[in-house]
């Protein structure tokens, strides 16, 4: 029966409830996408770096372990690396920072394709010696581009001669040389990736390696992959804190104004209530029912609306961002703005509860 | 059996440095299946005393038994179940809860008393002697003034209350429907033996009363 009550005072004021409901899930959308843009890019990290096809992965002295990297590695390596036992291919990478989170990559193309079982060109194809690059079909998404378009990159205008499917480590490819040369950095390269005759001895050649190259940092590629994980970002955890608690804030706020107001308005329905016998629970209880289903209401239009983020996504920057749907953050998310909307309602729940039933009855 | 036992009752308001005496002394004696009429002038201290009676605001001194209980000692949890429990009230602006439909405005009422199941026979038929039975899904705006009201009887008495409190409930209506109104009071006193207590200032319909007190200036005469 109070659901019935709860219902109709929703209701009965159907904008307030909608915007009530939106802004709530409002902070959950800030919440899902955030959570779901560590995963997704961690996840798409992973992907593209499991599609090189190495076993392992030989870095420059003193990079970090997801970070990108630069031209900062003597290729001279390449030979001892290549003269270790079971080493069956080395392929030298170079990656170039362009701004931001963009990079262009430096590969020798048919050593580095052959290592992963070879492109998949959507259009196109392979990169000349000058003038050409490769791009993946997320880039050619966000930036438009087809086989015959031109790419404006380091200074200068690139011929696009392929379009590839995503998931061969760079969005954007040209020849190793060609890289090393417009980036002042001949004889340098940013990683060797290696595949071997027999995975299962991966651990053992890197043992084998490292005692003579001490300084290097060489990780097993599944190794590498395990790190691309949200935990290992400090960053994007503090940052999810700062908008878990900016949430908790703006329902807080949001729920405090609707049900203050909502309160004032219905002085006289809780007058009527109290003069039919209503203790302070029953009236407490009703309003902490109406916020429940408020939140709830608003906790399912922030789910949806992140996947209308999603979308936005993946329509217009999929090769800067991907977002994932974290399903495990459903219920955090809820559970966070649940708390949030209850902290919001007890004092105009209070005030409720405490109101004079004479109050409003009075006033004839 | 006397229902209402009022001996010495007094209720001041403090407004500003002023003491009001609203009541200044109140004896009153009501037996059980009594109609009583209260009248008086305006400011005489007639919805006070409802007040008072209803539990919706404690008395200053004095003794009040309803139905046994006393009042006096009453705290607030106390005064919400004496009004939950044995008082029904019936105001002049009918005061249904407008988002809700006749039948839940009924319903409400009985949830606040935590009482479940179908209605009773007798309630069955309070609502047909109200002639509001077809309207059970309508909305109170969707009634007239005299369907409001006999709406508010109904829900006034759905839990048996030891006494019906009805402050002016003929106030808004016009001689037709105040009559319909009064007369449906009558009924249902006469009929199922509630308990009634009434404000009017006119005459006429005090005259639907078995008894009719005069309140002058916060004290009862003729009780
Ligand atoms: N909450 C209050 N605070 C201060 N004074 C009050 C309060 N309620 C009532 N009074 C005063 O008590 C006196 C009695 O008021 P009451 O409402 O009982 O009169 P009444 O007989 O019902 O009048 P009416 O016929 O106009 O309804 C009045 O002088 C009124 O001003
Ligand atoms: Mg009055």
């Amino acid at each position: 029966m109070v659901y019935t009550l709860v219902y109709e005072n929703l209701k009965h004021r159907p904008v307030r409830t909608l915007l009530s409901a939106l802004a709530i899930g409002l902070g959950v959308t800030m919440m899902l996408t955030l959570v779901g843009l560590g995963e997704g890019m961690m996840e798409d990290q992973a992907v593209r770096a499991r599609g090189v096809g190495a076993d392992l992965v030989v870095r420059a002295p003193g990079s970090s372990v997801v970070g990108m990297g630069s031209l900062s590695m003597n290729q001279n390596i390449l030979n001892f690396v290549r003269s270790q036992p079971h080493v069956v291919m080395a392929t030298p990478v170079g990656i170039h920072s362009t701004g931001g989170v963009s990079s262009i990559m430096g590969v020798n193309f048919d050593e580095f394709s052959a290592m992963g079982g070879g492109f998949k060109f959507r259009e196109g194809g392979k990169f000349a010696d000058q003038g050409e690059v490769i791009v993946d079909d997320l880039y050619a998404r966000e930036k438009k581009l087809k086989v015959g378009s031109t790419l404006h990159t380091m200074n200068r205008d690139w011929r696009v001669s392929g379009v590839f499917a995503s998931g061969k480590l760079g969005r954007v490819m040209i020849p190793l040389a060609l890289l090393q040369d417009l980036a002042s950095a001949n004889g340098k390269i940013t990683m060797i990736y290696v595949k071997l005759d027999d995975a299962s001895r991966t651990q053992e050649v890197i043992d084998g390696m490292k005692k003579q190259l001490p300084e290097y940092p060489i990780y097993a590629m599944e190794e590498l992959i395990k790190q691309f994980s949200v935990s290992n970002l400090p960053e994007l955890k503090a940052f999810i804190g700062v908008v878990v608690a900016l949430s908790v804030l703006f329902g807080f706020l949001v729920v405090f104004l609707a049900m203050y107001t909502a309160v004032l308005e219905r002085t006289r329905e809780i007058g009527i209530l109290k003069a039919l016998g209503a203790g302070p629970g029953y009236v407490l209880g009703i309003l902490l029912r109406e916020t429940v289903l408020l939140a709830a209401i608003g906790s399912m239009a922030g789910i949806l609306m992140s996947y209308g983020t999603r979308w936005l996504i993946a329509t217009f920057i999929p090769a800067s961002f991907v977002q994932a749907i974290v399903y495990s953050w459903w219920p955090i998310a809820a559970a966070i703005t649940l708390c949030s909307a209850v902290l919001g309602v007890l004092y105009p729940a209070l005030k409720a509860a405490k109101q004079d039933a004479l109050d409003s009855l009075s006033y004839d | 059996m006397a229902i209402i036992e009022i001996q010495n009752l007094r209720k001041t308001f403090r407004s500003g440095d002023v003491d009001v005496h609203a009541l200044a002394g109140v004896n009153l004696q009501v037996e059980k299946g009594e109609f009583l009429a209260v009248i008086g002038k305006s400011g005489s201290g007639k919805s006070t005393l409802f007040h008072v009676l209803g539990g919706l605001t404690p008395p200053t001194s004095g003794t009040v038994k309803i139905d046994g209980k006393e009042l006096t000692a009453m705290d607030e949890a106390g005064r919400t179940r004496l009004r939950r429990e044995s008082v029904g009230f019936v105001f002049q602006k009918y005061n249904l809860l407008p988002t809700l439909t006749v039948r839940d405005n009924l319903e409400i009422a009985r949830d606040i008393s935590g009482v479940k199941g179908p209605w009773s026979e007798q309630f069955l038929d309070v609502v047909r002697i109200l002639g509001i039975e077809g309207k059970m899904d309508r909305k109170p705006r969707q009634l007239s003034g005299g369907e409001q009201q006999r709406v508010a009887i109904a829900r006034a008495i759905v839990n048996q209350p030891a006494i019906l409190l009805a402050d002016e409930p003929t106030g808004n209506l016009d001689t037709e429907n105040s009559d319909l109104v009064l007369g449906l009071l009558k009924h249902l006193n006469k009929k199922f033996g509630q308990t009634v207590l009434m404000i009017t200032h006119d005459p006429e319909a005090a005259a639907f009363a078995d008894r009719t007190v005069q309140m002058r200036d916060g004290l009862l005469h003729g009780a």
